[in-house]
């Protein structure tokens, strides 16, 4: 492994493996806030020219945590298939990334290579790809999952309807919920972040949110983002919930900032599949972002795109049904504009799916962010190109609770008229028999965005 | 002294010129006629086209034919969401589309405008800068907006009085329109500390600063309690938003824990008058205390 290169007749030398990989990133202001970035675009070059010559094997080694400090690296070494890394642990990562690329690459080609990766690999290809590399190579990288229907089927696009009121009134919720499911989303899941995060809130709208999708036939799963452990109690309790939520960091630290240990989400995992009401086998739902590890002071000098690919590593051991990226919500100080925002997240959803995990984007800004709906709009439609499995859906975009932007319920047909795509299967039948669009021509009827219907 | 409402204006004044300068709310009424085809001019009428704000969301409504208009209406006033917008295709409707759009443009501006160095002058503030140099610097090292430059140091230790029992500090945060809350709020909390026979000095301001930035006045000042007052970062049409952070005898090493916040405090959360009341009780009871923050029983 070398450390060390020459570029444009200048000496560029590196420390070690952690620093090649934050100096490799593309520029990023919550690298540049923890003091790890290229200091120089030149500099940037050099790091990934350096990064792409080194072997798959150097990367794997070399992990930016170690292994007896964290659980999140011992989850993410011990879960590599040794007999798939014997094959690749060779290659320079200038070779695996033109392995991806290729186009004689199919998708199972794809699912067995993720199965020999860490997230430290993942992390470092990532960093070799342009923002159309990371498209192409996620798109061949197909990731479905079975909660009570199945996301991320090539030729579908779903979304996560996201019903957030500022005091959790029932009937607040309610009127977003019909609104929502008017405008055909809501079928990866529907999803409350409640305000209030105690048992009793949850349970209440849990059983609001299993009625009213019982009332209607709605083919889809549901579930309340509160605490994992707050979760689990109101399950104990016979709380209908098809899903189990957690924020996940991709550091041990992180995660304790989070109030959470794999341990938990191993307890979380079981208890579903013997108390939940889904079918599964896919029950864990979780949220990550780069710059978290950082903001809670968990990112061990590493940066941000390497701490959220071990995310996805630590998210992999628990199958989970659906995990997104919450890209834009952090600020500033770690996505400085537009430009960043939607560079994490195409790197998100790439680094996601050759993970291996079904990846969704919740592709957002917050009022201090030098972005817009535009540039939102721009990140949704490169994100459904690139065969992203579910974005959210709020009411008109603008989420009264968490108080940032993201993209609206009009999107979802918007996106699916646009790349040709339909809803979940069995969701877009629900959308035909409920008379939101019509049979064969996806042609949308007068009722298609009136939630009234929902009052009778 | 200035009275309110001339404040308030003037802090709208300069700060919608200090747009017009940027370029951004420059209004010109297109001229009447040169674009015009085939000869025929069109006619300017005199007045305003209607405003997409004068409606509030709550009452926009938009879909044509519902199912069940009064239910869908019932719906509406259970949230402030965005509900019964209607669309055109599958997108927005125009007038919802432009309503979200001068809501957003509120709350950038309340962030990417500074707060007019006049204003400051004319409350009589004591100015000073955190480390940050421009507003850019401001958004993304937020380690550098808790920490005061040489010269701010040097000048509060030189003007602020050692050892007070209260000092009220102002700092821009994210939001330069938060500070239309000033006039009402600060007389609010002095006179309600006057009631218990508390008397507060001059008031510095700490442009581009953050909350962490109360702990280095706290060192400076050795004052029993700041009070800091600081714009919040923007909702969406809420610019507005302040909050007052207090604590006992701040400094760099006390946890965030250490820090009682007041928030929502505007014309449409908590009145400034209203929440200045509130603030001088809190203030009181930190003194009686010796504690604030989660050690703190309200």
């Amino acid at each position: 492994m070398k450390l060390k290169t020459n570029l444009l007749g200048k000496a560029y030398a590196f420390r070690d493996v952690k620093d090649v990989l934050a100096k490799a990133n593309e520029l990023k202001s919550g690298d540049q806030l923890a003091g790890i970035a290229a200091e120089s675009a030149q500099e940037r070059v050099a790091a990934k020219v350096v990064l792409a010559n080194m072997l798959v094997c150097d990367v794997r080694n070399n992990p930016v945590v170690p292994y007896e400090d964290d659980e999140v690296t011992r989850i993410i070494q011990d879960d590599v298939n040794e007999r798939i890394y014997d094959e690749i642990k060779n290659w320079t990562m200038a070779e695996l990334r033109e392995y991806i690329l290729d186009d004689a690459r199919t998708a199972a080609d794809m699912q067995r290579l993720s199965r020999g990766l860490t997230s430290e690999v993942v992390a470092g290809v990532c960093k070799l790809m342009s923002n159309l590399d990371l498209m192409l190579g996620a798109k061949k990288a197909v990731v479905t999952a079975h909660c009570n229907t199945t996301v991320g089927l090539p030729g579908t696009f779903a979304t996560r309807l996201q019903p957030n009121h500022p005091t959790d009134d029932p009937d607040g919720i309610l009127a977003s919920v019909m609104e929502g499911f008017a405008y055909g989303c809501g079928d990866a899941v529907l999803g409350l972040n409640p305000v209030d995060d105690s048992l009793a809130s949850v349970d209440r709208i849990l059983r609001m949110f299993h009625d009213f999708r019982n009332k209607w036939s709605i083919p889809t799963q549901i579930c309340v983002l509160a605490h994992v452990t707050t979760q689990m109690e109101a399950v104990e309790k016979g709380a209908p919930s098809d899903l189990i939520f957690q924020s996940i960091a991709g550091s041990q630290l992180g995660n304790e900032a989070f109030g959470v240990t794999a341990q938990m989400l191993q307890d979380a995992k079981d208890l579903m599949a013997s108390k939940g009401t889904s079918t599964g086998p896919n029950v864990m739902y979780f949220e990550t972002g780069q710059g978290s590890e950082l903001s809670s002071n968990a990112h061990h000098g590493a940066d941000q795109v390497v701490m959220e690919a071990r995310c996805y590593g630590l998210a992999k051991r628990f199958s989970p049904f659906l995990v997104n990226t919450v890209v834009g919500f952090i600020g500033p100080e770690y996505l400085y504009d537009s430009k960043q925002v939607t560079r994490a997240g195409l790197e998100d959803h790439f680094m996601g799916k050759l993970t291996g995990i079904s990846m969704g984007c919740d592709a957002c800004y917050t009022n201090h962010i030098k972005a817009d709906q535009n540039d939102i709009e721009n990140l949704a439609a490169l994100l459904v190109a690139a065969g992203c499995n579910y974005v959210m859906g709020i009411p008109h975009g603008d989420d009264i609770m968490l108080m940032y932007q993201c993209t609206g319920y009009h999107e979802a047909e918007s996106l699916r008229q646009l790349y040709g795509k339909t809803a979940i299967p069995e969701f877009e039948d629900w959308m035909v028999a409920t008379g939101l669009i019509e049979a064969g021509t996806r042609k949308l009827t007068k009722r298609f965005g009136d939630a009234s219907i929902f009052l009778s | 002294m200035y009275q309110e409402n001339e404040v308030k204006d003037m802090v709208r004044a300069a700060l919608s010129e200090l747009l017009a300068a940027q370029g951004a709310a420059a209004v010109s009424p297109s001229r009447p006629g040169q674009a015009a085809g085939r000869g025929s001019a069109t006619a300017v009428e005199e007045g305003f086209v209607p405003d997409v704000t004068a409606v509030s969301t709550k009452d926009e409504f938009h879909v044509p034919d519902p199912a069940n208009r009064e239910g869908y209406l019932a719906m509406k006033r259970s949230t402030v969401g965005r509900i019964g917008v209607w669309r055109a295709g599958p997108r927005y409707n125009t007038w919802s589309m432009l309503h979200f759009r001068a809501d957003h443009a509120t709350a950038q501006d309340a962030v990417f405008t500074d707060v007019p160095d006049e204003f400051v002058a004319s409350q009589g503030f004591v100015a000073g800068q955190s480390l940050c140099t421009s507003k850019d610097e401001f958004l993304t090292r937020p380690d550098l907006g808790r920490q005061l430059d040489e010269e701010t140091k040097a000048k509060f230790a030189r003007e602020l009085p050692k050892g007070a029992k209260v000092t009220i500090m102002v700092a821009d945060g994210l939001s330069s329109a938060a500070m239309v809350n000033i006039p009402d709020i600060v007389p609010a909390i002095k006179q309600g500390l006057k009631g218990y026979g508390i008397d507060v000095g001059p008031i510095p301001y700490v442009k581009y600063g953050r909350v962490g930035s109360m702990d280095e006045v706290g060192q400076i000042t050795g004052s029993d309690v700041v009070c800091l007052l600081i714009g919040e970062r923007p909702g969406l049409a809420t610019g507005e938003s302040m909050s007052a952070y207090l604590a006992y005898q701040p400094n760099p090493d006390r946890p965030e824990s250490w820090r009682t916040v007041v928030s929502n405090i505007y014309a449409g959360g908590t009145a400034p008058a209203e929440a200045g009341a509130h603030v001088a009780t809190i203030i009181k009871k930190i003194l009686d205390e010796r504690v604030s923050g989660v050690d703190l029983s309200l």
